[in-house]
């Protein structure tokens, strides 16, 4: 049974007539933080991972445990267990020892992360996160740290700093923002997953990402959805495309020959707004008449594995590759996703490119408009916003951008393909064409200063929806601008995790802003071959200025 | 450990570190007749810059021998993409493809502090103005490059004939003509942007939370140091002449322990020692470290190049035919094309 | 002098000592960031100061003031996230009482309007109740927003299966209660 924590104490009569004050600043006095024990608070946290999701990928000791309860129920040698694992990635990364080892705690990073802006939690901050593994490297792998203890700032692995890890790394979103302003780049998402490496070393996964990876290596995707009723779902958008535009396309599955193989995140599919987005795919797909065959093998973009480890992330993205070698298709076209593109762009190559030795593969070339994608000439796969604003520059799209005048629209800059890849001309460039409103929000929000959705990483839950909302405070503070300054009603991404994490976090802080993919906005805007007279949109919902005289 | 603490534990290694020189250099040869110039004139120093170099050299050594599994540069800026996307001189040096843009990158980050420069504030007029919040990048470059101008000033004491470019920096130093010796600015900027690193460190209660001892023992140490330098060239006027012959015995391997060289000279030369003997174990080492940081110093080329992970692991996969075998019959149920039986040899692992 | 006028004449004080309370709240390492004027690098704390200030002006307009719970709205949402019981969370309102009594204690003595203080007092009481009406709806409003999470998840596929039910098309919504909708925030009744 789970302890009740301090926090849900309800106050005595006493102190509710005192102020919550902590106190006037203490000038120096206050308790370092090695000597403030965590407490772990509703909210906050995700589930932990179910017993049964550590079958298929082998995770090791699986139980049913909870963060809440005082016991976690760990092997009995788990200090071992994580101080060898700590060292052989020391071993192993070049990144991690080099973080463990020059950071001199300037600041710079401080107040650059969404969670400490939203929460003022100072164990928030960047440098502390990385400085509660640092105090363990340097008691344990250090000779002053051995020596000098707390005065060179080391610390034991005990049990409390263990549930401190736990806490505070699973209440980072791997976004690198922080990296963006470290004079050494030390990157804060780098320590995170060698972090959660380590508590997965223990079965400390949370539920959020044990189900989707569990699934994902089983099933082809994250929702565990089989291969049958993977087709129905795109069937039923073939149905519904049929009914808002007269145009019926017809996808094809698990296709050999097909020349492009196209692998979206699985959320496009089975979440709204996600699957709007999705319609926008087929539709684009159809009216170009494009060579182009869905995986349900491959069904899934998004990779729960990078947010686990790093084997765990190859031994999901290998189907990529295995099922464009089967299929024997030329190149793979990428749709929407944050992450994926992470994983895509910075570790596929790396990992898994001897799959797809002897494939016939080649270097990306658009059937469309004949543009080689060179910066895809090795790992051969091609970003959506890449694919479509080539064929947009070249006029290969009949677009009547009016179709979308009544969306006032802003771009969301997905952390992964913002500051692992720079994508940031391509989806703008879209947008700019198949809408004539679009508002940049302030330049410190965007870019490769872009602030996280606040549930990337596998924190997407809904149980830890204080979490979120507290780290997409930022964003939303943002939007909040651009809607109250230019009317902005649409906010535009390119990421399944923002297309779930985004709604909700619009419908609390800023309710008239709603969330789409840029290839909805895309199909809509589209003048199709054959299309009935447009009323309404991909949604269904009526087109202002255009509804069907009754 | 609070800031307090740290203030107090700091604070008190140096005193000790002054006092150690101080009592074995002025009050040993009165009060027991044991002197120990040699010690701290030669032996000290000579240990010291042996620890640095082999500090340096192994640290770096230790960190270039781990591998680089995965490449994973920070980008920020706008990729090279297609032909018609713009990528300038801007975007080449904050999200580098080539090997030049990557060295261009690492110029800036190493001596223009590029990443500590992009710290900005907003506020709020008619419009969005931005104002720079570049005080820390500011300090940061004052404090950098005053201490790399006193070390080249230094060389007069370690060179025969100087290097051309010492008198130069000295000129440009001395530029203002203050006082007699000329003031080098280079002092006091080094003191005041240390003073103000220093005083972030205590004001502002985010630092002082994140701070350790290890953060401000360097801070004090330098300031010492540049006070004891202060101290002898401005007010007890060292003895420049028997010192150089000091130096320059160290620096020609024939040390001599001159007469007549004043006490807070050994203090200074013991806390220099200290800090070449602290370096390699210490968070300075980001000056070597800064180099080798995997998301700078990497070109954002994957899509093209394959990056080599040397222990690639091999993993166990899960393979389309076994994913038929657990879904065969629903497929064939809803039109999607299967294998035959039997799984072709290829895709296995 | 009326107590109107008093509390004009001190308002940038009073403003941002009562801007301080809400402040001592947070954590005290936070508090010097929070403080830090930039509305898109410190959002919390540009939302609290923006809206205290105007809550204090507007009280000093005049009991029917529309806009008020809309500020108390923006500084609520945020707080309602944050790590705070609602006494925690609300609590701050009555730190404006004390801020006043020490800003202009004696002059309220002096100027014999403690009568007019009292009246004052009370609707600062009125506040903190309505404050916490705003809590609460933000609250509700994490709730639903939870519930509408799991159902999003699975409606598609309920819709698929031909299991999920879908209301009649001429079916008339009953009204949501934990449906916050902008600017429609019940006021206290006093």
């Amino acid at each position: 049974m789970a302890k009740i924590p301090e926090s849900w104490n309800v106050p005595t009569p006493e102190g509710l007539t005192k102020e919550v004050d902590h106190g006037p600043l203490s000038l120096g006095l206050e308790k370092g933080w090695m000597r403030t024990p965590v407490e772990i608070k509703p909210g906050m946290h995700c589930y932990a991972a179910l017993p049964k999701r550590s079958v298929a990928l082998d995770m090791p000791y699986p139980r049913d445990w909870s963060a809440m309860d005082e016991d976690w129920k760990l092997p009995r040698n788990w200090r071992e267990i994580v101080l060898e694992g700590f060292k052989d990635r020391l071993d192993r990364f070049r990144t991690f020892k080099l973080f463990m080892d020059i950071c001199v705690r300037c600041g710079a990073c401080a107040d650059k992360c969404h969670y400490f802006i939203g929460s003022g939690d100072p164990k928030n901050m960047p440098v502390l996160r990385a400085e509660l593994l640092r105090s363990v490297y340097r008691k344990h792998f250090t000779t002053a740290g051995k020596l000098l203890g707390p005065i060179a700032g080391a610390r034991d692995l005990t049990l409390d700093v263990l549930k401190e890890w736990w806490y505070y790394l699973y209440q980072c979103s791997e976004c690198r923002r922080c990296s963006v302003f470290c004079p050494y780049g030390i990157d804060t998402a780098e320590i995170t997953i060698i972090g959660r490496e380590l508590t997965n070393l223990l079965g400390l996964n949370i539920d959020w990402i044990a189900a989707p990876i569990d699934f994902c290596y089983r099933t082809g995707n994250h929702m565990g959805i089989q291969p049958h009723a993977y087709v129905d779902m795109i069937d039923f958008f073939v149905d519904e495309i049929e009914n808002y535009t007269g145009v019926r396309v017809e996808p094809s599955f698990n296709r050999k020959g097909a020349e492009i193989l196209f692998i979206t995140p699985s959320g496009d599919v089975f979440g709204d707004p996600g699957t709007y987005t999705a319609m926008g795919y087929l539709v684009l797909f159809h009216e170009l008449g494009l060579d182009v065959t869905w995986s349900t093998y491959a069904s899934e973009g998004g990779n729960f594995g990078l947010f686990t480890s790093n084997e765990v992330m190859k031994r999901l993205n290998s189907k990529m590759y295995a099922e464009a070698k089967r299929l024997g298709v030329k190149w793979i076209l990428g749709g929407e996703c944050g992450h994926m593109w992470r994983v895509v762009n910075q570790y596929m190559g790396t990992m898994n490119l001897d799959i797809a030795e002897g494939s016939k593969m080649e270097e990306p070339v658009s059937p469309i408009t004949g543009t080689k994608f060179e910066n895809a000439k090795s790992t051969k796969m091609v970003h959506i916003t890449e694919f479509t604003a080539d064929l947009i520059r070249h006029n290969k799209l009949k677009l009547d951008p009016s179709r979308n005048d009544h969306l006032k629209v802003t771009f969301h800059d997905s952390c992964n393909p913002s500051r692992g890849m720079g994508l940031f001309e391509e989806p703008r460039y879209v947008i700019k064409n198949v809408c004539n409103h679009f508002y940049d929000m302030p330049a410190s929000c965007i870019r490769e200063q872009t602030y996280c959705c606040g549930g990337g990483s596998g924190l997407n839950a809904g149980e830890d929806m204080e979490l979120r909302m507290r780290g997409g405070l930022p964003r939303a503070n943002a939007v909040k601008y651009v809607h109250e300054k230019n009317g902005v009603n649409m906010l535009a991404c390119i990421c399944a995790i923002d297309r779930a994490v985004l709604p909700n976090l619009m419908e609390y802080f800023v309710p008239e802003c709603d969330v789409t993919g840029i290839h909805e906005m895309v199909a809509n805007a589209m003048i199709l071959e054959g299309e009935k007279e447009k009323t309404v949109n991909l949604r269904g919902e009526p087109l202002p200025g255009r509804e069907e005289s009754e | 450990m609070n800031a307090i603490a740290s203030l107090i534990l700091s604070g008190g290694a140096i005193s000790m570190l002054v006092a150690i020189p101080f009592l074995a250099v002025w009050a040993l040869p009165y009060v027991y007749g044991i002197h120990l110039e040699w010690l701290f004139g030669i032996v000290i120093p000579y240990v010291a810059v042996i620890i640095f170099f082999v500090g340096i050299v192994y640290r770096v050594v230790q960190w270039a021998k781990c591998p680089v599994p995965f490449r994973i540069p920070s980008t920020c800026a706008q990729q090279k993409s297609l032909p018609w996307i713009k990528y300038g001189y801007a975007e080449k040096l904050d999200n580098p493809i080539s090997t030049a843009g990557v060295v261009g990158r690492m110029i800036l980050e190493v001596l223009c502090f590029r990443s500590l420069f992009r710290n900005t504030r907003m506020e709020f007029g008619t419009d969005i103005k931005y104002k720079s919040a570049k005080w820390l990048w500011l300090a940061a470059i004052v404090f950098h490059y005053s201490f790399l101008i006193v070390l080249i000033r230094h060389l007069r004491f370690f060179t025969e004939p100087m290097p051309f470019f010492v008198p130069i920096i000295e000129k440009v130093d001395g530029f203002f003509q203050f006082f007699l010796p000329v003031v080098y600015q280079s002092g006091p900027l080094l003191g005041a942007a240390l003073t103000f690193l220093l005083l972030r460190r205590l004001l502002d209660p985010k630092m002082r939370y994140i701070s350790l001892p290890a953060d401000y023992f360097p801070l004090f140490l330098i300031l010492t140091i540049a006070g004891t330098g202060i101290l002898m060239r401005y007010v007890l006027k060292a003895d420049v002449v028997s010192i150089k012959e000091l130096t320059m015995g160290l620096v020609s391997f024939r040390p001599v322990i001159p007469e007549g060289i004043s006490v807070l000279f050994y203090i200074h030369l013991f806390l220099v020692s200290v800090l070449f003997a602290y370096f390699p174990f210490s968070k300075l080492m980001h000056m070597a470290g800064v180099f080798l940081s995997p998301t700078r110093n990497l070109s954002n080329n994957t899509r093209i190049v394959r990056h080599i992970n040397p222990w690639n692991p091999t993993v166990k996969l899960h393979t389309y035919e076994a994913y038929e075998d657990d879904f065969r019959e629903k497929m064939i149920g809803a039109g999607l094309p299967v294998e035959k039986q039997a799984a072709s040899p290829a895709d296995k692992e | 002098m009326s107590l109107k006028n008093l509390l004009l004449q001190k308002r940038s004080p009073i403003v941002k000592k009562w801007c301080d309370v809400v402040l001592r709240t947070y954590p005290e390492q936070s508090q010097s960031f929070l403080k830090k004027k930039d509305p898109f690098g410190n959002p919390v704390g540009c939302t609290i100061a923006e809206a205290i200030e105007s809550i204090y002006d507007e009280l000093l307009q005049g009991t029917e003031s529309d806009n008020i719970p809309l500020f108390f709205d923006s500084i609520m949402r945020v707080r309602a996230i944050q790590d705070f019981s609602p006494s925690q969370a609300v609590g701050f309102v009555f730190g404006l009482k004390k801020v006043i009594r020490k800003e202009l204690g004696s002059e309220i003595l002096k100027e014999g309007i403690s009568e007019e203080w009292a009246a004052f007092e009370s609707r600062i009481d009125g506040l903190a109740l309505l404050c916490f009406d705003i809590y609460s709806k933000c609250r509700q409003k994490i709730f639903d927003i939870r519930v509408h999470q799991v159902k999003n998840q699975s409606h598609r596929l309920l819709k698929m299966a031909g299991l999920a039910y879908d209301l009649p098309e001429d079916y008339e919504s009953p009204g949501y209660e934990g449906d916050l909708k902008e600017g429609q925030v019940n006021k206290h009744e006093s």
